[in-house]
This record gives C-alpha cells, sequence and structure tokens, in this order.
C-alpha cells in the first residue's frame, strides 16, 4: 500500500500513523480560524522526551510531504542536539530533504527564535511550547483559565505586567512575553526572547505551535496582527545590545554570550548560526573572526 | 449487501499517504490564505461528490468523525456508502452535531447558522462545512479581509449570490465560535474561515 514502506520498513512516512495525522490536521484547521486559540489534541508519545519538542515533532510530521525541505534550529542554532535529533529524525523515517539555509526551508521547525532573515509566504514555521496557556502561572486551574479566554478576561495579565513595572521600574519579562492575536486571544509566543515578538506581526509565513505534553496546537495565519502587550506609559520594548557579532558583525540581530576562559573573557555571537554564516560567506567579519580562544589569553 | 462492482468501493486515493498529505497542505494553505484557490488532484467519487470534494472529505473524514449530508448527497446512497467504505465515518442524521457538512450545491447554505458552532470555551467543537460550487468567479464582486489576507483580496464562488452575504456575516459575528467553511469547485478549492470578512466592491 505505502510505497515508501519499501524503503522505511518500519515506519509509516513521517513516523505517524494515519489516523494520529488526521486527528492533528483537523486541529490545525481550527488552530488557524481561531488565531491564538488554543485547540486541545490527543497528543502521542513520541520517541523523545517531553521537552523535546514532540508537540513540534507531531504538528511537522503532520504536514511533511515528499517534496518539503525543512530546517530545524534549537535557540537559532542548527547544530544543537536538539536540532540534529530531530532534522535525522525526520530524515529517517520521512526521507524529506533538510537544510539549514532558512531561504531553501519550507518547514522550519524551531525551539524558541525566529530566524534573522525574513520568511516567506508559503513557508510554515513550527514552534515546539513546552507551556502553551499564557495564563498558567498566574491561574493554575484549566477549567478558570478556559473561562478566562473564554470571556476575555484578561486583566490578571496586565496586573503581572504592571507588578514587573512595580518592582523593577520596567516591564522585566524577556521571553515568552504575552501577545494578543487579532485584538481578541492573548497568546503565549513560547519561549522566544520578546526580541523576536515584532516578526510574528503581519508575517508571510503560516505560523503553527504544538505543545505535545500540555497537548494543544495554535497558530497564527499570515498577515495577522499579533501585539505584544504593554502599557502607554511603558511601551513594549525590544531586547537591545551593545555588542555587535564577534563572528560576522552583525547588528541589531540576537546575540548569544559565550564564556571564553575562567578570567572573565567573553564574545557575543549571533544565536542565529546560520544568518552568521551566511554573512561570513559574503565577507562580512566581526571582532574575533579567525581568530583561536588562545587570543583572548 | 453491495457486490464489488458498487460505486462505493471505486475510486479513492490511489496512495493513501501521500495522497492524503498533499491534499491536507492544499486545504490549510486555504484556510491560512482565505480567498487564494488551490488546485489539487482530486479523487474519482460517485455522483454528486465532486472530485476536489471527494479529496478533502478523504483527507479529513475517519471514524472519529461525523458527516451530515445534503438532500442533494443524501438521495444518493452511493455516496454514503462510499463515504463509509473509504473513510469510516459515521452518517451523522442530525446537522446540529455533525462535526463535517457537504452541501451538494451552494443553495443549501442558508443552513450555515444550525450547525455545530461550538462553545465559547471550546470555539473548536465547530463544524467545518464543505460546500461544492461550479468554480470561482474571475470577476469577483466580494472583497474579504481578515486574518490570512494582505490587505484585501477579491474572491466570489462561481453561482453564489448576494444571500450569502448576510448568512456569512451572522456567521463572523459568532466569533469565536463559527463554522468554517471549504468550498471545492471540481478542480480548485479555497477556504473561509470564520475569521473572514466579505462585503460587496461596490459598497467601498
Amino acid at each position: 500500500m505505502n510505497p515508501h514502506a519499501s524503503g522505511f520498513a518500519a515506519y509509516n512516512f513521517a513516523y505517524l500513523d494515519e489516523q494520529t495525522k488526521r486527528m492533528i490536521r483537523r486541529a490545525i484547521l481550527k488552530a488557524i480560524a481561531i488565531p491564538g486559540y488554543q485547540v486541545p489534541f490527543a497528543s502521542r508519545e513520541m520517541p523523545m522526551p517531553y521537552g523535546w519538542g514532540t508537540g513540534g515533532v507531531q504538528v511537522t510530521a503532520a504536514i511533511l510531504g515528499a517534496d518539503d525541505t525543512l530546517k530545524v534550529i534549537d535557540q537559532g542554532s542548527d547544530d544543537t542536539t536538539n536540532s540534529v535529533s530531530i532534522r535525522k529524525f525526520f530524515e529517517k523515517t520521512a526521507g524529506v530533504a533538510t537544510t539549514t539555509r532558512t531561504a531553501d526551508a519550507s518547514i522550519i521547525q524551531t525551539r524558541h527564535r525566529i530566524p534573522e532573515e525574513p520568511l516567506k509566504s508559503g513557508q510554515v514555521l513550527v514552534y515546539q511550547v513546552p507551556i502553551p496557556e499564557p495564563l498558567r502561572f498566574l491561574e493554575p486551574r484549566e477549567t478558570e483559565t478556559r473561562k478566562m479566554h473564554a470571556l476575555e478576561e484578561y486583566g490578571l495579565m496586565h496586573v503581572k505586567l504592571y507588578e514587573d513595572i512595580a518592582k523593577n521600574g520596567r516591564i522585566a519579562t524577556t521571553y515568552a512575553y504575552p501577545v494578543k492575536i487579532e485584538g481578541r486571544y492573548v497568546m503565549d509566543p513560547s519561549p522566544t526572547p520578546k526580541f523576536d515578538n515584532p516578526k510574528m506581526n503581519d508575517s508571510p509565513a503560516l505560523q503553527l505551535f504544538g505543545a505535545g505534553r500540555e497537548k494543544r496546537i495554535y497558530a497564527v495565519p499570515p498577515h495577522t496582527e499579533v501585539v505584544s502587550l504593554d502599557f502607554e506609559d511603558h511601551p513594549f520594548e525590544i531586547n537591545r545590545f551593545e555588542d555587535t557579532c564577534a563572528l560576522c558583525g552583525a547588528e541589531g540581530v540576537y546575540l548569544d554570550e559565550v564564556i571564553l576562559d575562567d578570567k572573565g573573557n567573553r564574545m557575543f555571537c549571533c544565536s542565529d548560526t546560520d544568518h552568521c554564516e551566511q554573512r561570513r560567506e559574503a565577507g562580512h567579519s566581526g571582532a574575533r573572526a579567525g581568530q583561536g580562544l588562545e587570543a583572548s589569553q | 449487501m453491495a457486490n464489488v462492482a458498487t460505486p462505493a468501493f471505486t475510486g479513492g486515493f490511489n496512495d493513501p499517504v501521500h495522497g492524503s498529505q498533499q491534499g491536507f497542505r492544499a486545504i490549510m494553505e486555504a484556510m491560512a490564505r482565505p480567498g487564494t484557490l488551490q488546485t489539487p488532484d482530486g479523487v474519482t467519487a460517485p455522483a454528486p461528490l465532486n472530485p476536489v470534494s471527494a479529496l478533502v472529505a478523504l483527507t479529513l473524514l475517519d471514524q472519529d468523525t461525523s458527516v451530515w449530508l445534503d438532500s442533494g448527497c443524501h438521495g444518493q446512497a452511493d455516496v454514503a456508502d462510499w463515504l463509509s467504505f473509504h473513510t469510516g465515518a459515521r452518517i451523522a442524521q442530525n446537522m446540529a452535531t455533525a462535526d463535517f457538512c457537504i452541501l451538494s450545491n451552494p443553495k443549501g447554505v442558508t443552513v450555515l447558522a444550525d450547525m455545530a458552532l461550538g462553545s465559547e470555551e471550546y470555539p473548536d467543537r465547530s463544524a467545518t462545512a464543505i460546500m461544492q460550487v461550479t468554480g470561482f468567479e474571475a470577476n469577483p464582486d466580494w472583497v474579504c479581509e481578515g486574518p490570512g489576507i494582505k490587505g484585501q483580496i477579491d474572491f466570489q464562488p462561481t453561482g453564489v449570490d448576494d444571500s450569502f452575504l448576510p448568512v456569512w456575516s451572522q456567521n463572523r459575528a459568532a466569533f469565536p465560535r463559527g463554522v468554517d467553511l471549504i468550498l471545492a469547485s471540481p478542480t480548485q478549492l479555497a477556504a473561509l474561515p470564520r475569521t473572514t470578512c466579505i462585503r460587496k466592491a461596490r459598497e467601498m
């Protein structure tokens, strides 16, 4: 029946059975139709632990086709354990082409970053989500948070942001910064740095979110309004960096701090490894480009 | 009992895994970009189902779902048998509780409000309507706006007149509750999620 069975005898295409895929696909369609609303789904056990992106993996498996080119990033990086494992998982179970180039990918599964390179129409960004409910740490009961979403009762979230200001003089939330979708649902953008929040607004790409342990799928369709919650006198601001990337010299990108030794030396470099590599290939270089570790000593 | 020559056993996917994946991506693109036309490969099915609406049914229906058929389909025993054989979906007698509703032609669209709309707490527990149309207008008289649409898009299915607009705006007003609509011509499909606002082009 399945022409791919000969090559991958142990698995259906993309690991999941067809009935599971249909169930996830129906949830994805409702998620797209109700932007920002968390659709419950019958999350399966996957051959990796919760917290490793089982929600994202199930969403990717349900949408992935033989013609797709898949990119997987973890905190912006194509070559950390999580992204390598998931990329290899789909190479093995679906035999799809994979890439590290943002522009070449039709599906990008991500843990906690949005690529620096602007996404295009036709691309799908699949987020791995640990806690999909933005109100969960304010109200632990699912029955209550569900009612709060139904009644559009989001005052508590503003109280939380206000408490940030009262304690710290500014909104101290730096990741998983709550957003409002099309003026209706408050949504957790997953633990992306708030630096990435503006990229979610009016994106030409479709954004899908999968939470495996919490069994929720939600979505932001292309060209949809995504507003970070704030106050008139304390407007939303993204993270700013004083440094530029030590490897490619990029400004205005999200930077990772890398500790170089035990003498206090450190450097900042692009969190998006593909963006950094492409800039270096194009001839850009930062302060530490081409230097070994000994140069810091 | 039906014998092997019965239309119920014919048609369907040649390749269920990839056929349904390609069908789904067309539906997902259509739902994410309301008013745009997708051209998936249809599947053969008994009349009055057209190849694309049959594709949508095979892609989304299974034993976990129920499907309601309008009078155009319901009179054709082949359609119910075909859907049961290929998908395992239950044929719903009551439209108000069905997960999917198949409308064989747009004239029956007034029933949209009688379908499951979901609840305020679970708006996803609403019906998805699959409505067959003869085609899509090259010079649409409607303008659509909403999530998934950059600015606005001109869109109108053929044979669907302006009496659809108040029905749809009533559906839109129930947000986040509401029915999502998949429109299938014999060769193309488009979708209108509950978030899409439609108005007459001339009223601009």
